[in-house]
């Protein structure tokens, strides 16, 4: 009788197998089964309780939910597009640099050397309404005499957000199209150059279409930051004041750990993926675009 | 059209100088192909024609206009770059059109000159293609055509054939002859490859370190080299050069045989002069395998080392006045190294220098 053997392919390949299902299907599966149940932390039995698509159903009816969606989106798009506008012209300005270049590289990518966590808690002091630095500014310099409630105030506050998290990323883009232009040929330009091309025509018919694909690398890497942002907004606002700055994961997190609704946190999770899922094909979709446009695609 | 002059002009990169006050007038419609070994500053004068570098002094002007100060984009100029520089992201048509439509020229203009400089150039049939589905002699004509659409004042031509392969190379270079015969026009050529030099030149500009040294047409400077430089960089194979003396009426070589001083050059030089007697490879023969030479002429004799078989000829290399010198062979047969061979030396087709400045003597 000849034993059983598993086949050489499947052994050799069974450690990764063991690996990937303990650390990414156990969670996944797991996850999403309690998404279809009551699940709350404290009381654990309540995992075994099948309630079907309640969850789903309760998040998709809920005002709160859509708010925090649709104010992810808005940062989401604000924030890109400043980001994007302005690492390009901070990238434009570095390329031209002769003298220093390597060190204006070196300190354009400091903010990206600080915790999320940290620039929270900076920018919460400079937007304190007390003794923060904005204010202070404002007062000693004669423009205002109140303290304006940055922190306080929905539209100050979703500002103050948006102002610490392009200080923080605005660099992202710069670094990665300060690379695009360093790979943009020299001889296309000067083409264009003798072809009649203004600086600005230069720019917008041969440079640019060059650094596209730069552009939506780090418009994908950026979607997906701030898709899923929670730090800055956590300690800046705590998604507050009144939900006012509540973006998708701070009520995700709130949901689940605080009240501890894991089962209804989950849910609201597996919709949100969707907004990140759909925003990187998006971008990956223009990125081979742009890069056929190139002949750049294989 | 139009014509360019050039005058005084230099280039300095900080301290360092590399064209030094360059003169030169270009006729209307005329093809002046500027050559030198890399780095004698040919690309460089054609980048300050073209505006992509700046003029550090003297006058660059375009027909009636000083152009120093004008961007390449005021200088109606066209020019073709050594790796095409096509657009990538344009097909064709957009590559051939590019400057109509910056130019904001109507529609129907675009279209017509597009396909006239498509049919011109063969290219019809590839219009809507993108440059990387191209070969590289299609692309070459995509950036030539891209030039032609314009009907600029002056044509330039950065090294355009220096990528393509051999065949390929000598296939354009015929085309670009046709083109000029074709679309009247004043052409700039930069190269570093005589051949393409002598063949499509009306006027031959030689450069070297920054200085031009002489200027001409092909045949003047193939046949009257002003200097050293031009008689070995001129040809091929290039010409022979020796070293000798004038003593009492002839040309002792150093360690050599002595011949007659050519009649050309003759009441030019004194007795005890250094000199450098040049001269090329068909004008020394094997007797019995060389043209009639009716004019004067010196027998020498010289051991051959190596023989290279062309079919209709064959190249001698042997040794004469301690320099290895090469000879040319018709009706060839074949030659074992080591054999010793009679020469006919043409003395009226030899060129004199002096040793000292490198200028010819006559």
């Amino acid at each position: 009788m000849t034993r059983f053997r598993l086949p050489t392919w499947f052994v050799l390949l069974l450690p990764a197998i063991i690996v990937l299902v303990a650390v990414v299907l156990i969670p996944l599966v797991l996850s999403l089964y309690s998404s279809f149940t009551p699940y709350r932390l404290t009381r654990p039995e309540s995992l075994y309780k099948w309630i079907g698509t309640f969850n789903y159903e309760k998040a998709v009816k809920s005002a709160h939910f859509w708010a925090a969606f649709g104010r992810t989106v808005l940062l989401l798009t604000i924030a890109l597009n400043l980001e994007m506008l302005m690492g390009l012209g901070l990238a434009l300005l570095v390329n031209r640099v002769t003298y220093g270049q390597r060190a204006l590289r070196t300190l354009m990518m400091f903010p990206m050397m600080f915790s999320p966590v940290l620039v929270g808690f900076q920018f919460k002091f400079i937007f304190n309404d007390n003794v923060g630095l904005v204010n202070n500014a404002l007062q000693s310099l004669g423009l205002t005499d109140v303290a304006i409630p940055w922190l306080v105030d929905g539209k100050l506050a979703f500002m103050s957000i948006l102002a610490a998290e392009m200080w923080s990323s605005t660099s992202v883009f710069a670094i990665l199209i300060l690379a695009g232009l360093f790979a943009v040929p020299r001889d296309p330009i000067e083409a264009a150059k003798v072809d009649g091309c203004t600086p600005w025509q230069s720019f917008r018919h041969i440079t640019l279409p060059y650094i596209m694909p730069f552009i939506y690398i780090a418009l994908a890497i950026r979607s997906l930051d701030v898709a899923r942002a929670y730090d800055i907004v956590q300690i800046m606002t705590n998604g507050g004041p009144a939900r006012r700055t509540e973006l998708l994961w701070t009520m995700i997190g709130r949901t689940g750990y605080v009240d501890a609704k894991m089962g209804y946190a989950n849910a609201m999770g597996y919709i949100s993926i969707f907004l990140a899922i759909f925003f990187t094909i998006y971008f990956f979709r223009k990125l081979n675009a742009a890069r056929t446009e190139l002949g750049m695609a294989g | 059209m139009a014509q360019v002059h050039l005058r005084n002009v230099v280039k300095k990169y900080g301290q360092l100088q590399v064209v030094h006050g360059i003169n030169l007038e270009i006729e209307d419609n005329e093809f002046v192909v500027l050559v030198g070994p890399s780095g004698c500053g040919k690309s460089t004068t054609l980048r300050m024609i073209a505006g992509l570098e700046d003029i550090s002094g003297g006058e660059v002007g375009i027909g009636d206009r000083v152009v120093n100060d004008l961007p390449p984009r005021s200088r109606n100029i066209s020019m073709v770059f050594q790796n095409y520089a096509l657009y990538p992201h344009m097909t064709v048509r957009e590559n051939l059109g590019f400057s109509l439509k910056i130019a904001k020229r109507p529609e129907a203009e675009i279209e017509q000159a597009v396909d006239e400089a498509a049919g011109i150039l063969s290219l019809t049939e590839y219009l809507d293609r993108k440059p990387g589905a191209l070969s590289g002699g299609q692309r070459q004509r995509v950036a030539m055509g891209r030039a032609i659409v314009r009907h600029p004042d002056v044509f330039l031509f950065d090294e355009p054939l220096s990528n393509l392969d051999a065949k390929l190379r000598t296939q354009m270079r015929t085309e670009i002859k046709k083109l000029h015969q074709k679309v009247k026009s004043t052409i700039v050529y930069v190269t570093h490859d005589q051949v393409e030099a002598m063949t499509l030149a009306d006027r031959i500009v030689i450069m070297r370190d920054g200085h031009i040294e002489q200027v001409g047409t092909p045949l003047e400077v193939f046949e009257k080299p002003a200097n050293t430089f031009v008689a070995t960089f001129i040809g091929s194979p290039p010409m022979n050069l020796l070293d000798g003396q004038v003593q009492s009426g002839k040309i002792a070589l150093d360690g050599g045989p002595s011949v007659s001083i050519p009649e050309q050059s003759r009441g030019k030089v004194q007795d005890g002069q250094a000199v450098i007697l040049g001269f090329r490879a068909d004008n020394l023969m094997p007797v019995g395998h060389s043209m009639p030479m009716p004019g004067e002429h010196s027998e020498l004799g010289m051991t051959v080392n190596l023989s290279e078989p062309l079919g209709t000829e064959t190249l001698l290399f042997g040794t004469l006045a301690g320099k290895e010198v090469q000879a040319k062979m018709l009706h060839p047969r074949p030659v074992a190294p080591g054999e010793r061979l009679e020469f006919q030396l043409d003395l009226t087709r030899c060129h004199l220098f002096d040793a000292k400045t490198q200028q010819s003597l006559g």
